[in-house]
């Protein structure tokens, strides 16, 4: 730890020598690492601005410049090189990717399905979760210790495991393909429980006991008074769940892969990629993928706290 | 009172169940589910309700993929071999430089804390999807990466980094002259449908960059759980290391890494079951290719059940996976100690 130093009257000059050394590599090493995580973010929006050729010619090029909103081919109709819209360093922005990627492609309907995805089974997930979370807290019923732990022990089982089964039981129950089997399989987590549990576990129960002697109904109370006490731990769990849905590849692939109306964004850049093979249109794709990150970029600025603090609880995304 | 009782149970029941249902019917059920068809031969296109649509084997699913000679057997340990080179690179490269990264970002003397912390962290916010495609674009043969060591060392060769089947290990091997030729009988023996010498590939070019990539998604979510566990620590501890001279080295070793033991098994667990299900990436970037070098059991699973219609050997895989990460976990509870800790 280099914050941890002899006292400065026996530190020989050679000591402070090398602790000046070891700091500058320090912040070298940061620095790089930085780089490394926000470059390729950077190549990322800016190459989504571009025409195509642009792209292949200098996909290096970070710094836009006038006029913008160019169109990528001349008035003949024919694509502009990539010399009238690039230099090495510098470019004309275009909304090409933008609009090939929105009116060519489906990605417009697939950003409604995950919004819908992702806002439906975070409300599921926030009602049954802390329900759940609260009864096993709070109430005395049978059975709530094995309930418990079987919720826990869920956890531990890896999702690809899962992959087979629930395609079965969807197929069983007639719900393969539509947006009710995607958003039922996802309603609640076991991870959501246990933080809510944890939660309820930490306020004092004075309040509702208070309540309960007044005669109140006991639903009535949970939402009353009980979940507003929780704002905290259900802001957490939200942004947990709408990240966690809007990301999801894995289970949309099984679960709603057959059909192409269905998609949410990430299943459908995966299925677009493989139809186009080797021959990737870069500048859509990207144009793709910055739409598919701005809305948990902007949430994540905005509630940056909460991500912090709950991944220490979360698992992996594979 | 004894009413008082009953409606507080009836009350526990009706909280529980909406959450209760979603785990039985989509998780529970699909348990049993999964090792009741790994002893059948269904296809999965089928039927269920249609007679004859399966048939049990008892351990037949198992014997393909463990014991009898065949494609079953080797696909499995193709993809068991990648994995396995895939987890043993990700998982230590992933915490050592988490933990790095973390203890400079927790020096007194740093300045911009939280947006090192925000630069690190973002990667892990966006889609795998998104990332692998990202990747794909610096990394394709005509893309930047390429231009950039070319424009550093005009005598480059384009390296085809995302369709090169080469081993690593054979590749260093090569360079002190070792080849499968030269280097004995032993390279020849057959172990599980192949040879020594493909055992000891390492992984190929694609596999490491795919390595490579998970590595840098999750460096950051690894740094701030590492980071939140070094704030964690009373400043005493490191007030006493102090007071006795302790140089930096020594409270690190000493101290700090001992004190972190539960946070580094955490770090691991979550490493080991990730990695171990490794998928998207491979389902955007390689499909399982070149050679079969990035076949991961994941994808095997997917491959079996859902595009070659053995739905039976699928299930049976899955399960296999199930039990080797509950085996790596249980050992790394061994070799790192430390009990369960969320923090």
């Amino acid at each position: 730890m280099a914050s941890i130093a002899l006292p400065a009257h026996e530190q020989t000059g050679a000591a402070r020598a090398a602790r000046r050394v070891l700091t500058i590599a320090g912040v070298v090493v940061l620095i790089v690492f930085a780089l490394i995580e926000i470059v390729p973010f950077l190549l990322t929006v800016a190459n989504s601005f571009k025409c195509l050729p642009a792209v292949q010619i200098a996909p290096q090029a970070l710094i836009p410049t006038p006029p913008f909103g160019i169109a990528c081919v001349s008035e003949s109709g024919s694509p502009l090189p990539a010399s009238e819209t690039t230099t090495s360093l510098t470019f004309h922005p275009t909304l090409d990717g933008y609009r090939e990627i929105l009116v060519d492609n489906d990605l417009g309907r697939w950003f409604v399905n995950s919004i819908i995805f992702s806002v439906a089974v975070t409300l599921a997930r926030l009602a049954f979760d802390s329900l759940a979370g609260y009864a096993l807290a709070r109430l005395k019923f049978p059975g709530n210790r094995v309930m418990f732990f079987v919720m826990l022990g869920t956890m531990m089982i890896p999702g690809i495991v899962l992959l087979i089964p629930r395609f079965l039981i969807l197929q069983q129950l007639g719900m393969l393909n539509t947006y009710q089997g995607f958003i039922f399989s996802l309603a609640a987590d076991a991870f959501g429980v246990f933080l809510m549990k944890q939660f309820f576990e930490s306020i004092p129960g004075e309040i509702e006991e208070a309540a309960m002697v007044d005669g109140a109904n006991r639903f009535v109370m949970f939402f009353r008074i009980v979940l507003p006490m929780a704002t905290p731990a259900l802001t957490a769990l939200a942004i947990f769940s709408f990240q966690g849905t809007w990301n999801n590849f894995m289970d949309a692939l099984i679960i709603i892969g057959g059909k192409q109306d269905l998609f949410n964004l990430p299943l459908g850049l995966a299925i677009l990629r493989g139809a186009y093979g080797e021959t990737l249109r870069w500048h859509s794709f990207l144009a793709g993928s910055v739409l598919t990150t701005l809305p948990l970029a902007i949430l994540f600025f905005i509630f940056q706290r909460y991500f912090v603090e709950g991944i220490s609880y979360s698992g992996l995304k594979g | 009172m004894q009413s008082k009782k009953r409606e507080e149970a009836i009350a526990g029941y009706t909280f529980v169940a909406p959450a209760l249902i979603v785990f039985m019917v989509f998780l529970v059920i699909p348990i049993v589910f999964a090792i009741y068809f790994s002893f059948t031969d269904w296809n999965g296109i089928t039927p269920l309700a249609q007679p004859g649509a399966y048939s049990f084997v008892g351990l037949d699913n198992y014997n393909q993929l463990l014991f009898q000679d065949g494609i079953r057997q080797q696909d499995f340990f193709k993809a068991l071999k990648n994995t396995t080179y895939y987890v043993l690179g990700v998982v230590p490269a992933q915490t050592i430089l988490a933990l790095v990264l973390a203890v400079i970002v927790n020096q007194r003397w740093l300045k911009g804390k939280g947006f090192f912390r925000t630069a690190f962290y973002f990667p892990s916010i966006t889609s795998s999807v998104v990332i692998s495609l990202i990747f794909m674009f610096m990394f394709s043969t005509g893309g930047i990466v390429n231009s950039l060591i070319k424009g550093l060392f005009p005598a480059y060769q384009n390296v085809n980094w995302l369709e090169t089947a080469d081993g690593v290990f054979h590749s260093i091997l090569g360079l002190f002259g070792v080849t499968l030729r030269s280097a004995g009988d032993w390279a020849r023996v057959e172990l599980a449908g192949q040879r020594l010498w493909e055992w000891i590939s390492g992984p190929s070019v694609t596999m490491l960059m795919i390595m490579i990539l998970n590595t840098w998604t999750t460096i950051g979510t690894m740094m701030v759980i590492y980071l939140a566990a070094l704030q964690n620590i009373p400043s005493q501890v490191y007030e006493a290391a102090y007071v006795d001279g302790a140089t930096s080295w020594q409270t690190f070793r000493h101290i700090t890494i001992p004190l972190l033991r539960p946070t580094t098994f955490f770090v691991v667990t979550l490493g080991l079951i990730g990695c171990f299900q490794v998928f998207d990436q491979i389902f955007v970037i390689s499909s399982g290719g070149p050679a079969k070098t990035t076949l991961t059991i994941a994808y095997l699973v997917y491959n079996n059940g859902f595009r070659n219609s053995a739905m039976g050997i699928a299930a049976a895989t899955a399960i296999l996976l199930f039990i080797i990460i509950f085996a790596f976990t249980m050992l790394q509870r061994r070799l790192v100690g430390g009990e369960r800790s969320e923090m």
